[in-house]
Parts: structure tokens; sequence; C-alpha cells
């Protein structure tokens, strides 16, 4: 094997050391600053969890993080079990028009979500669905749906079908098939595919953004607005708890799934 | 396989239980409205039920008669395909190093921790570079504190920021993508090119880059796409010169109220990003 010379080797570790802090400096000075002051973010640093006490008396805030929070969870449930079940129709079944059927998961993706949240604001207006957390939870399903449907279908790859025939010629009917064998083999999938719905759900600011109302609202969407207000350090502290949060989530997760690891 | 007709047939009878709560979410939340919106875009007036209201053609033709708006879509398609070339530029060598130095438990590592800000959310990440960037900052205190002469710069609401911004929240994308084909390739192909004489820059040239040009060409699509529709970032970081197609369209929508031709707007935007991605797709075929 011909390896690459110490110093191209070193050279590429200090390049990735250059990109981890280009990616974690505002991250880091995010936290640094929710635990300062100075309400402009003046130097020197004087400590103070002041922020995070006004943070528990702001209930806007709070109100928004727990709607983040119930809509995300609803477009996991539901995002994960109707894309479950599209991805497993055409994992098994051969039928004109799938090819189509398949082609249509991609616009909700390659579309931008400006224009896929304008879109919903004219249509649900027009229609009388109209704005509000409902509506919210209508486009987040629609938006996680492919990603879910995606992920679970590149799982099914890797399941072979004569598992489910053995199952079926030994008398199992069609679900006992389906809740016995096929969904325990790619349950990974669906967890994997549960958790991008929970990701794409929890950070939509854009299209939450066109479909909230001043009482429904969401936490990117408060969040845009006292940032385009002013400047507000609990905005730094509810930002931090949230950056823990979602990455201790996938930190847990990772536990369970290797990333990246040699397969 | 042979597949007659009936079994056909008889499969779409079997899926169609499955496939249609989700295909009619899609329809309800994603191709209704978009064909709603090519109506809307139509009209003369906001409501459809007003009596004024009519079809009109004026709202394109605000597009091509009012030259601000084709001026604010190529500079969105310049930040676009800029942002695009950063994360190329960045992601790809990141990747390589990920993909072909690190090995096992260290590589799981980093690779999780170069993915993990895409988890938190995007606009903490745009607000944290206000902080960074603005005059009195981050940067500029501690480039003051080590450099021996006095420097004082305001990067804060111009065009350097936004792009910063951008690709700071789009850059795990392009490391994600390329490390995906990266790793496909099989270290002998790169061993092989070796021992046969090539260089370095020629492996590089000649087997690594064709084989994760798919890789490329993916990140390149997901980051182009969100980035030429942005408004988010163009208003927090740019301020008044963040004025891009992006945070016209948002205008239309939620301060001017003239939904038509915001409607218009959005929707030669979604052509224009149809037609690049027609364009870039045989290419994309080719390569994959």
């Amino acid at each position: 094997m011909i390896r690459a010379p110490a110093f191209l080797s070193g050279l590429g570790r200090a390049y990735i050391g250059l990109v981890l802090l280009f990616l974690y400096l505002p991250l880091v000075i995010m936290a640094a600053m929710s635990f300062n002051a100075s309400p402009f973010y003046q130097l020197p640093f004087e400590g103070t969890t002041e922020w995070y006490a006004a943070l528990t008396q702001n209930d806007g805030l709070i109100a928004a993080t727990l709607n983040s929070l119930k809509i995300a969870v609803m477009t996991t449930i539901l995002a994960t079990i109707l894309g479950t079940a599209a991805s497993l129709a055409l994992f098994r079944y051969e039928f004109r028009g799938k090819r189509v059927l398949q082609a249509l998961l991609f616009p909700p993706i390659a579309i931008p979500w400006l224009i896929s949240g304008t879109a919903m604001l004219i249509f649900f207006f027009g229609t009388g669905i109209g704005r509000g957390l409902h509506a919210i939870l209508l486009g987040h399903v629609a938006l996680a749906l492919p990603y879910v449907i995606i992920v679970v279908s590149a799982r099914l790859q890797t399941f072979s079908k004569d598992l489910e025939d053995a199952a079926a010629s030994l008398g199992a009917s069609s679900w006992q098939t389906t809740r016995k064998v096929t969904l325990p083999c790619i349950a990974p999938g669906i967890v994997a595919g549960g958790l991008f719905a929970f990701a794409v759900s929890f950070d939509q600011f854009v299209v939450s953004y066109f479909l909230a109302t001043p009482g429904q609202t969401t936490l990117p969407v408060e969040i845009y607005a006292a940032i385009r207000k002013g400047f507000t350090p609990e905005i730094n502290a509810v930002s931090t708890i949230i950056i823990v949060f979602s990455m201790s989530l996938m930190l847990v997760v990772s536990r369970f799934f290797r990333f990246g690891g040699d397969q | 396989m042979a597949t007659t007709g009936t079994t056909r047939q008889n499969g779409l009878a079997k899926a169609l239980p499955l496939l249609t709560p989700a295909y009619a979410w899609l329809t309800l939340a994603i191709f209704l409205p978009l064909s709603a919106m090519v109506y809307f875009s139509l009209l003369t007036s906001m409501s459809p039920s007003e009596q004024s209201s009519s079809l009109t053609l004026a709202n394109y033709a605000a597009f091509f008669s009012d030259p601000l708006y084709a001026t604010l879509l190529m500079r969105s398609l310049q930040l676009g395909l800029l942002v695009t070339l950063i994360c190329v530029l960045v992601g790809f060598p990141a990747a390589y190093v990920l993909a072909k130095i690190f090995k096992g438990r260290v590589r799981e590592a980093i690779f999780l921790l170069v993915i993990l800000p895409f988890w938190s959310n995007s606009l903490v990440r745009v607000f944290s570079w206000s902080m960074v960037l603005r005059e009195g900052g981050i940067l500029d205190t501690a480039l003051n504190a080590v450099l021996p002469f006095e420097v004082t710069f305001d990067l804060m609401y111009s065009y350097p920021a936004v792009v910063i911004g951008l690709v700071h929240s789009y850059l795990p994308y392009m490391v994600l993508t390329c490390y995906l084909s990266l790793q496909a390739i099989d270290d002998a192909l790169i061993e092989a090119a070796r021992s046969l004489g090539a260089s370095r820059f020629t492996t590089l040239r000649r087997v690594v880059a064709p084989l994760a040009l798919p890789g490329v060409l993916a990140g390149s699509a997901l980051i182009f796409i969100p980035v030429v529709g942005s408004f988010m970032e163009p208003r927090i970081l740019g301020g008044r010169g963040g004025t891009l197609y992006g945070t016209v369209i948002e205008d239309q929508f939620t301060a001017v109220y003239n939904w038509p031709l915001g409607a218009a707007l959005s929707f030669i935007l979604l052509a224009v990003v149809l037609v690049i991605l027609l364009v870039a797709a045989p290419v994309l075929r080719k390569a994959a």
C-alpha cells in the first residue's frame, strides 16, 4: 500500500482542524455570550446566568419552543408511518406509473423552500385551510415525507424479497410477514428516516414563517422576529439550549448507528 | 422478470392502500399549492373571488419591464454559484482527508463533528456570525489583541458576511455528499494508478475526481437551490446591501401584500432553477 507521506497526512489533519474551527467558532461564541452580562455582547466577559433566568419568564419563547417540539414529534410519527408504508409498496409491487411516483418525490426536495412556503400560503389561504399550527404540520409532513421514503427505500434495497416469500410459504399472512420479518429487518432505516423527519421539522424556518400566525408560531420563527427587532441575549440562551439539545440527540443516536465508519 | 398486464394491475391494487396516504398528503401540501400559485400569478388582484379580479400576464410583464428584478435574480444566481464554488473548494479536500487519511474510530468521530452543526438551528448559526463579524465583535477584538497595530473592520451588513454565513450553513452538505462518494472509491484503484507511475496530481485528476463527481454534483445541487432562494441569511447578515431576489419575494408576501406579483416572481425563480437542473441532469447521469 502506498501511504501518504507524513507531511501530507499532517497537513490533512491541520486542514480538518481549520474546517472544524470554522464550523464551531460561531457556536462556541454564541454559547459563551449567553453567559456574558453585557446585553450588547461587549467585552470584557462578565459571567452571569441572568439571560437563562429571563428565558424562564419569556412565555412567548417557551410556548414557541413547545410548539416546535410538538410539531416535530407529530411530523416524525406521521411522516415515518406514511413514508414507510409507501416505501414498502414501491419495493414490493410492480405497476404502471411507479417510476412517475418515485420521480414525484424529488420536487418537494428540489424546490426552494421559499417557493414551497409561499405556494402553501396561497393555497391554504385560498381553500380555507388557513394558517397556524395545523397548516405548519401539514407542510412539515410533506417536506419530511420524501426524505423518509428515500432513506427507508435505500434500506429496503439491502433487504431480500426471498425472506418475505419464505415467510409467506410458511403460512404467514401478509401483515404477519410485514410485522415479524420485514419491519425488524429495515428498522435502522425507519429510525434514520424518522430522525431526518424530526431534524427537517425542528429546524424548518422558511415554510413555518409563511404559515405562522402571531399566536401560533414556532421557535425558529420567534427567533427570526427577535433578531429583526433587535439583538436580545435571551436568544443566545435559548439557542445554546437548542444546540446542546440537538447535538446530544445526534450523539445518542450515533451510539446506535455508525455514521461514516467502515461498513 | 415476466410481468404480465394482469399482475401489474394486481400490483397496483395491492399497492394503492399503502401509497395513497403519502401521495395524497404530498398532493395537498405540495402539488396543489404549486398549481394554485401558477393560477394566482395570473390574477390582477389578491382575492380570486373578487369581481374585479381577472386573468392577466401583467405580473410576468412586471419582471421584464423593471430591470431591477432581473438584476436581483442575476445577483442571487451569482451568490448561489459563489457559495457552491467555495463549498466545493473547502469541502472536497476535507471530505478527501476524512475518507482517505483518517481510519476507524477517529474517522467516525471527526465525521460526526463535521455534520453535528448541521443539526443545530440554521437561524441560530447565522445569528451567531453577527456577533463574530460586527465592529467591536469577536474577530475584531481577537485580531487587535494579537496584531501590533490597530485594525477596525466591520464586515457586518456586507456581501462577504452573507457569503460567510451561507458557506457555514451549507458546507456540511458538501462534505457529506463528497465523503460518501470518496469512501466508495476502492483504495486499490488509487494504488494501481500510483504504481503505474501517475503522480499524485494526475491520480487525483484522472482517477479520483471523475469517480467523486456524482458526490460533488449532488452536493452542489443541494447547496445551489436553497441559496438562490435564500432570504433569511441576507436579511440578518446583509442589511441594506442584502437585497436579493429571495428578499423581494418575501416582501411581496409579508410586507407589500402583492401576492400575485410574489407568485409570478416565485414561479420565474422556479423555472430558472428547473432549467439549470435539467441542463445539469445529463452531466449528473453520465457521471453516475
